[in-house]
């Protein structure tokens, strides 16, 4: 990008128009202005509540007690001292890329220099008989998180329908209330996306020493209800669970219609280049619905986080201000499950081989995951120093030996602060 | 009613009052103190809500857990082996109704 271009990005003219107001939105927002724009900046945000943060909301949140307070992504102050022009219930239904347009759904337009779409994801949703049913639930926003803590206090069989990390943070979460909680996962092992086999196996495990009754190979066939109720589950083997409430959690989709139907290029979350662009210079996406080219996972992918939507965002506003660069943040997530605190540095792949740190049994241990040689990976349970260590290793694009992984004589974290 | 005090580098400080039983970072993040992320939303997971306590509170507060010792090991800015800790495992309204804690440069 030439000066002049930097010069009109950080003209008073010049306004970024923000479509999301999660943790990327307002990430992105928070950066630009850090990082001195001093032009307009509008936010757009479907949902009609005070920007909040979803990871707590299948965790603490669902613990016994009156109903929780969200935990708001900043504070309402935020948005007058950063001079956004933060709109919520506002849905955007077109973009016009000729025009720099976007239109709101009170039939209003908006022009913008430069659009981010930070559209997140929706949940995938069941289309088997009975998922209309009152008592079958998502879990996304907080208003899904409100419902199901509502009812929480008043049911004694929980069925969650897939063991990802939403559906296994919940039941580990129902299971601390006393709840019977069976989880019915269609693939042989649970988290088995994300995480090493050797990690899985671990996870199924601890869920039944948690009491969890976890069945895999075993999808959801349909729903039945009394009175519009839910009541039973039956699965993809004839079996019927009785059932009080239904989580359900089988992933998400990336939220691309605007973008595709703007002609923007769409696959698995909406294209951008490593400098998380659009094939429009004028437009940029980022976070969950984002599909961008992976430094670590050494192709194209689309990641689910909040490192992810936080680094993006930093990594977009610097981009919009015409400090370009290539996005290599390394990627990194947890899951909260019970007392089972789980970190996973880097991304595991399928064909990596995995060494064991630590004794399973102790629930305080570390898979480090090697690719052609190196460090590619480490998902460690209630080991934060390990995690912390391998993140700085893999930031750095340092490694270890199979052997020093797996020998606890080797101090890992004294040696990834080592230069 | 709690009284928490945020001092900043360059000599400002964030006064924030609170009566409920919640935690210094979701104090200082409902609040609007700068410099207090809280990106994991409260589970010693992320270190960005990392604060400095002010010696003399130091006796009112919770031990470290294994988990957040792990965690301030990792923090933006150096540990401080008697005054880190994350501000998400430090709940308000037991032990103290005043606290102050200087705020680290970096948390990212």
């Amino acid at each position: 990008m030439d000066d002049r271009m930097n010069f009109s990005t950080n003209a008073p003219a010049h306004h970024v128009v923000v479509v999301g107001n999660g943790q990327a939105g307002i990430q992105l927002i928070d950066s630009l202005r850090t990082e001195g724009y001093s032009g307009r900046v509008t936010l757009l945000g479907e949902e009609t509540h005070f920007p909040y943060q979803r990871p707590p909301l299948s965790k603490d949140y669902m613990a016994a007690g009156s109903t929780p307070e969200a935990l708001p992504l900043r504070a309402e102050k935020f948005f007058p001292e950063n001079d956004v022009d933060s709109r919520l219930g506002v849905r955007v239904t077109a973009i016009d890329r000729a025009a720099r347009t976007v239109t709101l759904d009170d039939g209003s337009t908006v022009a913008y220099s430069t659009l981010v779409l930070a559209t997140g994801a929706a949940n995938r949703s069941l289309s088997v008989p009975g998922s209309t049913l009152a008592g079958v639930h998502g879990l996304r926003t907080l208003a899904d998180a409100e419902a199901v803590h509502a009812r929480l206090g008043d049911v004694g069989a929980v069925v969650v329908i897939g063991a990802g990390f939403i559906g296994l943070e919940f039941a580990a979460a129902a299971r601390q209330r006393g709840i019977a909680v069976t989880v019915l996962e269609f693939a042989d092992r649970p988290m088995g996306r994300t995480l090493s086999p050797a990690l899985s196996r671990y996870f199924v495990g601890a869920h039944e020493r948690m009491g969890v009754t976890l069945r895999l190979g075993e999808g959801i066939a349909s729903f039945t209800g009394n009175a519009g109720r839910v009541t039973s589950v039956e699965s993809t083997t004839g079996t019927s669970y009785p059932a009080d409430l239904v989580l359900v959690g089988i992933g998400v989709v990336p939220r691309t219609d605007l973008a595709a139907a703007s002609g923007l290029a769409v696959e698995n979350g909406i294209t951008v280049d490593s400098s998380l662009r659009t094939a429009d210079p004028n437009v940029f996406a980022i976070g969950d619905c984002a599909n961008y080219p992976s430094h670590h996972a050494g192709t194209r992918t689309r990641l689910e986080s909040v490192q992810n939507a936080t680094d993006q965002a930093r990594h977009a506003a610097k981009a919009i201000l015409g400090r370009s660069g290539s996005y290599a943040q390394l990627p990194w997530f947890w899951s909260q499950q019970g007392a089972l605190k789980l970190q996973i540095a880097g991304l595991v792949q399928s064909g990596d081989t995995t060494v064991l740190r630590g004794d399973p049994a102790t629930d305080k241990f570390s898979v480090f995951s090697f690719r052609g040689g190196r460090l590619a990976a480490v998902e460690s349970v209630n080991k934060p120093g390990d995690h912390m260590a391998a993140r700085r290793l893999l930031d750095q694009g340092r490694s270890v030996s199979p052997e020093q992984a797996a020998d606890l004589g080797f101090d890992v974290k004294s040696y990834s602060k080592a230069q | 009613m709690t009284k928490l005090s945020f001092h900043h580098s360059d000599g400002s400080i964030d006064v924030v009052e609170t009566d409920s039983e919640t935690s210094i970072m979701r104090a200082a993040v409902t609040n609007g103190v700068r410099g207090i992320v809280g990106e994991c939303g409260g589970q010693a997971m992320c270190a960005t809500c990392h604060v400095y306590v002010r010696p003399e509170y130091l006796g009112g507060l919770p031990g470290i857990g294994d988990d957040e010792d792990e965690m301030l090991d990792c923090t933006a800015d150096p540990r401080d082996d008697v005054r880190s800790r994350l501000g998400c495992q430090i709940k308000l309204g037991t032990g103290f109704d005043e606290l102050e804690v200087d705020v680290p440069g970096s948390q990212v």
